[in-house]
């Protein structure tokens, strides 16, 4: 008798939690649609990544070309110099001060948060990739660029053609990787009020004093990006390893 | 041959990689028609000779002539002129992103392509005329079935003959050879010197640094023997083998052959 009531008990505390959970899960999801800011902090935070991983790749191969053209030719050592220069300045100094330096201070009149937070990831993450650049133009023999010269094309026509296309082949891995690091990354820019993926919780728990849900949806959600990201990350790099050996497959006759 | 007009003039040829004296007043000149081949020890400068003759290596003082131009000024635009000589390095350098037919028509297209423009040809028809002139020129190699390979995919005397023949498709006047058998399997040497004994046949004028004795002494018109950056001595093939007059050089012969 007394043991019937116990688990009579536990099925009635089992309900009550179900019933609990299902509704801190509602109030964090369906009620005045909140699923919808999920989507558009995700939305926001896939578009300051994308914008910044085209704004840092075009600074970070800049910077990595000015260096390799300089070690080459010996002819842009002032350039080289600030290359350097801001390399250092930006991973020398935590990303959160980049952010709230240009978000205060220098883009202070502008009120396009999103664009400031893209750009202040721009500029650190071209920081980073200029070090992988390097490492890929490093990693295309010196011959080829001798070869290029030989023939009697210019120093510009030899990059275009030949050193360029192997660097890029050589360090879309980890240039990707770094893709990846920024999505994460970007939820910093809560910090000066941008509504990216990592701001939605705080929001969604101000009105429903539960951070439960709104927290292990945001961390599924950037988790399913970087899924997807590392997936492709994958199939680029079997492309690659394809790459040389297509067409052929004669080895040595 | 030497009341002709030399094709390169060499004159007080210097270069220094900083404190280190490589190439110490160097004066030649090479005639059109002629086989050079530059021997020497290893350290005594004959690869940075041969480099210095296409500016590969800035010359740090002297005078390159080439076709009344002194390309060693830097002021000159060095591009047009190494069109026209061809180099076949060591470690042949074929182009690891392009084909085999892609590495032969890059620079003649790249570079001839804007004036095949201008003298009404489609871009379309120049391109097919430089894959043309690629195909006969695999053909003449025996590699026609490898065009559309990639250079990994090849044997070293392979990758070497196309090489020498991407040079020959932008016509050059003169073939600058740096040890092109010296990274080479022993079995291979041959099909490559092959080749190279073929165009100093047709009278191609070639400059070659070899450590190759024999082919030195069957293709060679004259002998420049490089010791501690300088011409130890230079002659005929026969005369420098043979009898020759710096004992450096006899020293050097006596050890390699």
């Amino acid at each position: 008798m007394c043991s019937l009531t116990n688990s009579a008990e536990k099925e009635d505390m089992k309900i009550f939690l179900a019933a609990s959970i299902l509704e801190r899960f509602k109030k964090a999801v369906i009620v005045q649609d909140r699923w919808k800011m999920y989507l558009e902090g995700l939305g926001n935070t896939i578009a300051i990544a994308v914008v910044a991983a085209i704004i840092g790749t075009i600074i970070g191969v800049c910077l990595a070309m000015v260096n390799y053209l300089n070690k080459k030719t010996g002819k842009l050592s002032i350039l080289s110099k600030i290359a350097n220069f801001y390399i250092t300045i930006v991973r020398g100094t935590p990303v959160v001060l980049q952010l709230m330096i240009l978000y205060f201070i220098v883009f202070v009149s502008w009120d396009n948060g999103m664009m400031i937070g893209a750009i202040t990831f721009g500029i650190n993450s071209g920081a980073y990739v200029a070090e992988i650049a390097r490492a890929g133009f490093e990693s295309v023999d010196d011959g080829q660029m001798e070869a290029g010269r030989s023939l009697g094309l210019s120093t510009w026509q030899t990059m275009w053609h030949i050193v360029i296309p192997q660097a890029v082949k050589n360090c879309l891995p980890p240039l990707f990787n770094e893709f990846i690091t920024l999505v994460k990354e970007t939820a910093i820019v809560g910090y000066v009020g941008i509504m990216d993926l990592g701001k939605i919780p705080g929001l969604i728990q101000s009105r429903t004093f539960d951070y439960l849900f709104p927290l292990l949806i945001a961390a599924v959600l950037y988790l399913a990006v970087v899924l997807v990201l590392t997936r492709i990350l994958h199939i680029i790099e079997k492309k690659l390893s394809k790459g040389e050996r297509r067409n052929g497959g004669a080895l040595n006759e | 041959m030497n009341n002709q007009k030399p094709l390169i003039e060499v004159k007080g040829l210097q270069k220094s990689f900083g404190n280190l004296d490589v190439l110490r007043d160097i004066s030649t000149a090479i005639y059109p028609g002629e086989k050079v081949v530059v021997l020497g020890p290893s350290g005594s400068g004959k690869s940075t000779f041969l480099r210095c003759l296409n500016c590969l290596e800035d010359p740090t003082g002297g005078e390159i002539i080439f076709e009344d131009v002194n390309i060693a000024d830097p002021s000159v635009n060095i591009n047009v002129h190494r069109q026209k000589m061809g180099m076949v390095f060591q470690q042949f350098n074929l182009f690891n992103n392009k084909t085999v037919l892609e590495n032969i028509t890059l620079a003649p297209y790249t570079i001839y392509s804007k004036q095949a423009v201008k003298d009404g040809k489609t871009k379309k028809q120049f391109k097919q005329e430089c894959i043309d002139n690629a195909m006969v020129l695999l053909r003449r190699i025996g590699l026609e079935e490898k065009a559309n390979v990639y250079p990994s995919t090849l044997s070293g005397g392979q990758k070497q003959r196309i090489a020498i023949v991407r040079a020959l498709a932008m016509n050059p006047k003169v073939m600058l050879f740096d040890e092109p058998t010296s990274a080479l399997d022993p079995e291979m040497v041959g099909e490559v010197l092959d080749l190279i004994k073929e165009l100093a046949d047709e009278g191609m004028t070639m400059v070659i640094v070899t450590h190759e004795m024999g082919f030195a002494r069957e293709v060679g018109t004259r002998v420049l023997f490089m010791d501690e950056g300088v011409i130890a001595e230079e002659g005929a093939p026969a005369e420098v083998f043979d009898n020759p007059k710096n004992p450096r050089t006899a020293q050097f012969f006596k050890a390699v052959l």
